[in-house]
């Protein structure tokens, strides 16, 4: 439910560092309680991104939330998919459902994020 | 909803409740210098026909569209409303509603606000409508917030002939929000493609103008949608009759990414300015960014059809201060009387009297352009409206014509003080050529310089 090698914000993101790149999604754990997906509403490649501030939103049927940065820097990939299939981040939200990439800044902002044990506890399940 | 007032035991209840012993101890905190101590000034009670006789003296000593023949405009507008309009419209099925909190549960309503969408966006030639907001000019003012937030930039350029009273709405409402309105300045009663390609930039979020604009005159749309593009924005139009587009290329034939209107001309009385009956049209791909209520169709657990308010996960109720917008509700009222008046008239009906409307103000612009110490300040094309140049200041001119059975126009010294012999007139399908004659001599006699006056002018040249 909570992969070992990922970050997480509080706010329920995501982070894989992957080289010098960060590609972003939201938990399980979150795309659970919101239940049917049905838009996720993107940022355009190119644009800058700020740590825990909102590059997206995501909306189900149940509520439209904002998707929080876990990284500063440059958005360089978008997830084209989610456009037509959004249930895909229901069905594999650390794989095919993942959102943005991000070209970070600063990867030190790393340690402000929750490793998988300390998520694990901040959503109650350790 | 009831409203029963209380009665003394109950107010004494409540007043030992919260613990003051009257209501003076529970007006304790307001400030002696400011109350009042004396009983109100209230006339004596009046009987039923007494209290209506007094009214209707009242409302006798108003200039108004019924009773003098009505040449302003500027925002609101004399067309003739078929009686059916209103005779459907306030039957009490829907004069007494209020849209209830579960809104699916009046299939009706809804079914209207999707008819009115679906109709606006035929009218203005976009693909999504909401079910309509407050008015033409805070419309205007959510769709500048809405470019905001579609584009990411924090700028707009509004166009100096745009109603003057919407850009003050707009000002009012964007720049708390930290929205920076330049104003473009008109060029002789028109926006100016080559300034606008000066202001219009990288920061700039939407470009806005007015069609036809407030001076009446007919913008090159086209070319200014392909200012505003090519710099990244949106390219905003604010309309103040949608029934102009009766003949003229609809806003989304000529790259409108978003229309922003009022829709009071469309079935809806003067109503002394309100309410009126805003309206907000775009893109199906900005339509998540679009403030207000939107009615869906969809298919119930039967399959049979049926309406719900959609996209609702983005207003103010659920999303709170992250919300599209902080209205939360519509006009439905307006927004049927403008369906129903739709409906009677269909698309030949609002081409005819977008048509007489055309024709009519070109008649009457020839003959005030043939009296002397008149002029058309402005020239171009115009829809139904044009701006007059005035021998004596508009103002007078206006009270002097009230008295001989006219609103003659708007003078434009309201909005512009260098603008003193500006007057700006109108003329609707409802107008006659016998009125419009009547008006033209009218205008003659009243704007001929008076004897001694002139006299005395002359012997000082």
């Amino acid at each position: 439910m909570v992969p070992e090698e990922l970050r997480y914000t509080t706010e329920h993101e995501w982070v894989r560092v992957e080289g010098n790149r960060a590609r972003v999604g939201i938990t399980k754990y979150a795309a659970d309680r919101l239940t049917d997906i049905v838009y996720v509403e993107l940022p355009e490649v190119g644009r800058e991104v700020r740590f825990m501030e909102p590059f997206g939103v995501i909306e189900s049927v149940k509520a439209a939330s904002d998707l929080y940065a876990p990284l500063s820097g440059r958005v360089v990939e978008v997830n084209e998919r989610l456009r037509d299939q959004p249930e895909l981040v229901g069905q594999d939200p650390y794989g095919e459902g993942w959102m943005i990439v991000i070209e970070p800044q600063d990867l030190s902002e790393l340690d402000r994020l929750l490793d998988a044990e300390r998520y694990r506890k901040h959503i109650g399940e350790d | 909803m009831r409203y029963i007032p209380t009665t003394p035991e109950e107010r004494s209840h409540m007043l030992r409740t919260i613990g003051v012993e009257s209501l003076e101890d529970l007006f304790g905190d307001i400030p002696e210098g400011v109350r009042l101590r004396s009983p109100l000034g209230l006339r004596r009670a009046l009987a039923d026909p007494e209290l209506l006789a007094y009214f209707r003296q009242l409302a006798e000593q108003n200039a108004h569209a019924d009773r003098l023949t009505c040449f302003a405009g500027a925002g609101a507008y004399d067309h003739f409303i078929p009686p059916a309009v209103w005779q459907l419209a306030a039957r009490g099925e829907f004069l007494t509603a209020y849209t209830p909190y579960q809104a699916e549960i009046t299939q009706g309503e809804l079914q209207a606000g999707y008819e009115y969408q679906t109709m606006i966006c035929e009218l203005l030639g976009m693909e999504v409508a909401n079910a309509s907001m407050y008015d033409g000019a805070s419309a205007l003012a959510e769709v500048a917030v809405m470019s905001r937030d579609l584009t990411h930039r924090d700028r707009v350029v509004i166009s100096g002939a745009v109603h003057p009273e919407y850009r003050q709405v707009l000002r009012t409402y964007t720049a708390p929000l930290g929205i920076e309105a330049i104003e473009l300045p008109h060029r002789e009663g028109y926006t100016s493609v080559e300034e606008a390609k000066k202001w219009v930039d990288g920061r700039c979020a939407a470009l806005v103008i007015q069609q036809p604009n407030f001076f009446g005159g007919i913008e090159e749309a086209a070319a200014l949608a392909e200012v505003a593009h090519a710099a990244g924005a949106l390219f905003v139009v604010a309309t103040a009759d949608p029934l102009a587009f009766g003949l003229l290329a609809p806003p989304g034939e000529v790259g409108a990414d978003i229309v922003a209107g009022e829709g009071q001309p469309l079935g809806n009385p003067l109503n002394f300015g309100g309410p009126y009956l805003g309206i907000i049209a775009t893109r199906m791909q900005f339509v998540r960014r679009m403030p207000g209520r939107l009615v869906g169709a969809t298919v119930d657990a039967e399959g049979k059809r049926g309406f719900v308010l959609t996209l609702q996960t983005r207003e103010q109720h659920i999303r709170r201060e992250r919300a599209t917008s902080n209205i939360c509700t519509n006009e439905f009222l307006n927004a049927l009387a403008a369906t129903i008046y739709l409906s009677l008239l269909g698309p030949d009906g609002v081409r005819q009297v977008a048509e007489l409307c055309l024709q009519k103000a070109h008649y009457l612009k020839r003959r005030i352009a043939e009296l002397p110490g008149y002029g058309i300040a402005f020239e171009g094309p115009t829809f139904h409206e044009f701006v007059v140049r005035t021998p004596l200041p508009a103002a007078t001119l206006v009270r002097r014509l009230a008295r001989e059975g006219f609103l003659a126009g708007v003078p434009l010294s309201r909005f512009d003080p260098r603008m003193r012999h500006h007057l700006l007139v109108c003329v609707t399908e409802a107008r006659t050529r016998e009125e419009m004659d009547r008006f033209t001599e009218a205008l003659k006699r009243v704007g001929r310089p008076r004897q001694r006056a002139s006299a005395l002018v002359g012997r000082r040249g």
